[in-house]
């Protein structure tokens, strides 16, 4: 029996471990429970939780599990404050805001760009590139999307164009970072300036001031026949993107070409020992070649669902940040596309929420825009020894 | 990068017959040569480059060249420039010299991570939190005498940019979290919060301007005098001086001080550092500090300069943290490396600003050439293998040039025996 260990009847005992987890689980219900639909009123039992998980995240502590430990407690911590805003709210405002169908719909829908772009990176730096570019490649697959759109009148040759030009700039980045051997991070920045004096001079040159036309070709929704009408699920789920389910179901396919098949292996492969992969011939640079460029066509999806699936026009600048979002959440994510996933849900809601808190209070919103991340920031700094990015991450592959 | 390098000047050894001299002054040699000749050459290539791009909208090379040149103001060293394209000149030079300014201060920001062994993409964020809080305290505080006021801004705006430099430093040293990916988070979090802070209904917004999310404006108290041009007329204020005296405070820190000396160490190998006795954590956290305050100081030259006042939208497209790297990385991270990379990407980015390409086109679109301008100049500069290549390519023809008839017979006298 384990320090910190509790006897909870004779000859069975509970883990540190899992009072962690349970320390988690009740810091969180301390927040859940003041919201709808569930709304206690006043801080009381929130502070009683609370008080239980930050004791259960120090038993934790006490037992040896020192990261899973300090998580309860920031998440009670976070909890707390949580209520306290609920407190402060009237039940109007908390309903207005927490109508948790229409949160997760929202949810999805901030997610999706996040997503493909996460995938995308997961792809670059799993095969030791460094993608900051990836912000630049969704913008170019933002504009050239609604441009496909609009002059090919679909928006299947929308996508097309979008991931042509979006894998173009991934071919540039990967000329840089393989054959100039550059520092990845700049020059990944140098392709975002790149991208947007690109797509801000053609959208002026082509459009002027008018702006893209209002009447594109978009991406449909998918209507779910059987819980299109099903209250909550129907609100939620029932007419959510093509895209959202395509990148969705991108997320255990790569998940299988990554870890299941032999194209997947050498992928890690040249991302963690490009010297070994190099002496049994693989060509390190064409891995890296091709992972770039499939990066940046990704990272493009994104974009182009961001204008021609969900606004149906394009604006200057129309990503704002988020290809970095997506960076943040492939590494929240641990490098894999399952987490990558979850990561870019958490990040969605963030975004869901602060849009449904700036129609309560627009200061308020602003604040919530930043929680990607601050939760990234507290991610980085907590999952030390659990996650790390591909050895060769960002180091050119020299041949002797 | 240093394998080309080694060929480059086993190469010009070879030629010049340099290979008898000591490893020290070869040593000294290559770095002197990769340290001056491979940044400028870069920047006649970004210079070039932004050319072409401007060309290809089908405009005279020369005279886009030439208007480059003039835009950048460095025609006014030119004695017999006279008249009024002599004052046109001097106010070119002043917008270069104020791009210059906080961008030499960005850069040694990046320059000291660098040289801890650290990537500090935090400028950006440094540079915004370190604008909120100059713009604050020059806006308040209406009463203090001018100097002090002056000093009070600028000294809490490094304590912003210290505190979140120092964010990322206490989580690399604690948690080994990457302070790559933090200060890229930190970057948005202080963009959001200046939003938060000066949008309409925020708690530093203006409230005499009641649709327009700014800043109150800096008192008069609080602006950093000018010397250069006219007050009114955004002229040279004496911020440059204040940014050089930080160069030269950057390389006395980094040369004859414990920290620069335990910094570099660190940069060169943690682990032996360590080995050594040295606090690498510690290191880190106070290099990752003063790399903040030289953000945020940054950032209070602009405000008390020129600037006065902070717009939400100014926070949002602002982009000079990331010219910082682009100014590190050009400058070697040595003190009078930043200044000129500083000095050269500030007349750049005049040179090639909207208000100075003359092109008769929508000036909308100049802007967006100008980014992809700089684009290709960060590009540039990520990589020194284009200008080392170019180098080699035309050192191999001067040889051949040079060889050439001596070599050819001495190549018949191998294939005859």
């Amino acid at each position: 029996v384990s320090v910190g260990a509790i006897a909870v009847a004779p000859g069975r005992t509970v883990s540190a471990k899992q009072i962690g987890v349970a320390g988690i689980v009740v810091g969180a219900i301390a927040w859940v429970i003041t919201v709808p639909p569930i709304e206690v009123r006043g801080m009381t039992p929130s502070i009683v939780l609370a008080v239980v998980a930050v004791l259960a995240g120090a038993w934790s502590i006490v037992g040896g599990e020192r990261k899973l430990g300090s998580e309860a407690i920031v998440v009670a911590l976070f909890a707390v404050a949580g209520a306290a805003a609920s407190a402060n709210s009237s039940t109007v405002t908390l309903e207005s805001v927490f109508t948790w169908s229409a949160l997760v719909a929202a949810t999805l829908r901030y997610a999706t760009p996040l997503l493909f772009a996460a995938l995308g990176g997961l792809i670059s730096e799993r095969s030791g590139v460094i993608n900051v570019g990836l912000e630049g490649q969704m913008l170019m697959g933002c504009f050239w999307g609604v441009y496909g759109a609009d002059v090919l009148h679909s928006w299947v040759w929308g996508m097309l164009v979008a991931v042509i030009a979006g894998g173009l700039l991934g071919l540039l980045h990967a000329f840089f970072s393989v054959n100039l051997r550059a520092n990845q991070i700049v020059s990944g920045f140098g392709i975002n300036f790149l991208a947007l004096g690109i797509t801000g001079y053609f959208l002026e040159y082509h459009y002027g001031p008018n702006g893209t036309p209002l009447n594109i070709s978009m991406v449909p929704n998918v209507k779910l026949p059987l819980i299109q009408h099903v209250g909550f699920f129907g609100t939620a789920f029932g007419s959510a993107n093509l895209m959202t389910w395509i990148g969705i179901a991108l997320v255990p396919a790569l998940t299988f070409f990554l870890f299941r098949t032999r194209g997947g292996l050498r992928l890690r492969s040249v991302g963690e020992k490009p010297r070994a992969a190099d002496t049994v011939g693989l060509s390190v640079a064409r891995i890296r070649y091709a992972a770039v460029i499939a990066s940046g066509m990704l990272a493009a999806l994104g974009g182009a669902y961001l204008s021609v699936g969900f606004v149906g026009s394009f604006s200057n600048d129309m990503t704002n940040g988020r290809g970095f979002i997506g960076l943040a959440a492939m590494i929240f994510g641990k490098w894999k596309p399952w987490g990558a996933l979850w990561a870019c849900l958490l990040f969605g809601l963030g975004s869901a929420l602060s849009d449904r808190v700036s129609g309560v209070n627009q200061t308020l919103g602003t604040l919530f825009e930043a929680l990607p991340y601050v939760l990234t920031l507290v991610a980085v700094a907590g999952l030390v020894g659990r996650s790390r990015s591909p050895a060769a991450d960002g180091i050119p592959y020299i041949r002797e | 990068v240093s394998l080309l390098e080694e060929e480059l000047q086993a190469e010009a050894e070879e030629s010049t017959g340099a290979a008898a001299r000591s490893p020290a002054a070869l040593t000294a040699f290559r770095r002197g040569a990769s340290g001056v000749t491979v940044p400028i050459l870069t920047a006649v290539l970004a210079f070039i480059a932004g050319g072409l791009i401007v060309l290809a909208t089908g405009h005279n090379p020369l005279s886009t060249y030439q208007s480059i040149f003039n835009g950048t103001g460095l025609n006014w060293l030119f004695p017999w420039v006279g008249g009024a394209e002599r004052a046109t000149a001097a106010g070119n030079l002043q917008q270069t010299l104020i791009s210059a300014t906080p961008l030499i201060l960005v850069g040694l920001a990046v320059s000291f991570a660098f040289r801890a062994g650290l990537f500090n993409i935090g400028g950006q964020g440094q540079y915004t939190v370190g604008g909120i809080a100059a713009v604050w305290v020059g806006s308040s505080f209406a009463g203090l005498p001018p100097v002090l006021h002056i000093v009070f801004a600028i000294v809490a705006a490094a304590a912003a940019g210290a505190a979140w430099g120092g964010i990322a430093g206490v989580l690399k040293a604690t948690t080994g979290a990457n302070e790559v990916i933090s200060t890229i988070m930190l970057n948005w979090v202080a963009i959001w919060l200046g939003v938060y802070c000066f949008q309409l209904g925020g708690p530093l917004h203006n409230p005499h301007m009641p649709s327009t999310p700014v800043s109150n404006n800096v008192v008069g108290g609080a602006k950093l005098p000018v010397f250069w041009g006219s007050a009114s007329l955004q002229g040279l204020s004496i911020g440059i001086f204040i940014s050089l005296a930080l160069a030269v405070a950057y390389a006395l820190l980094i040369q004859r001080t414990r920290l620069g000396y335990e910094s570099r160490t660190v940069g060169f190998n943690p682990e032996a550092a360590r080995y050594a006795g040295m606090n690498v954590g510690r290191t880190w956290i106070r290099v990752m500090l003063i790399c903040g305050a030289f953000g945020g100081v940054a950032a209070s030259l602009d405000i008390l300069g020129w600037e006065f006042n902070l717009f939400t939208n100014v926070i949002e497209t602002s982009q000079i943290g990331f010219y910082g790297i682009a100014v590190a990385l050009l400058g070697r991270n040595t003190a009078s490396g930043n200044v000129a990379a500083g000095i050269l990407f500030g007349a750049l980015l005049t040179g090639t600003s909207n208000r100075n390409i003359n092109l008769s086109i929508d000036p909308t679109l100049v802007q967006y050439l100008t980014f992809m301008i700089e684009g290709i100049i960060i590009l540039l500069v990520s990589t020194d293998l284009i200008t080392l290549r170019l180098l080699k390519g035309g050192r191999r023809i001067g040889v051949a040039l040079r060889r050439g008839p001596r070599e050819a017979p001495r190549a018949d006298q191998g294939g005859a025996a």
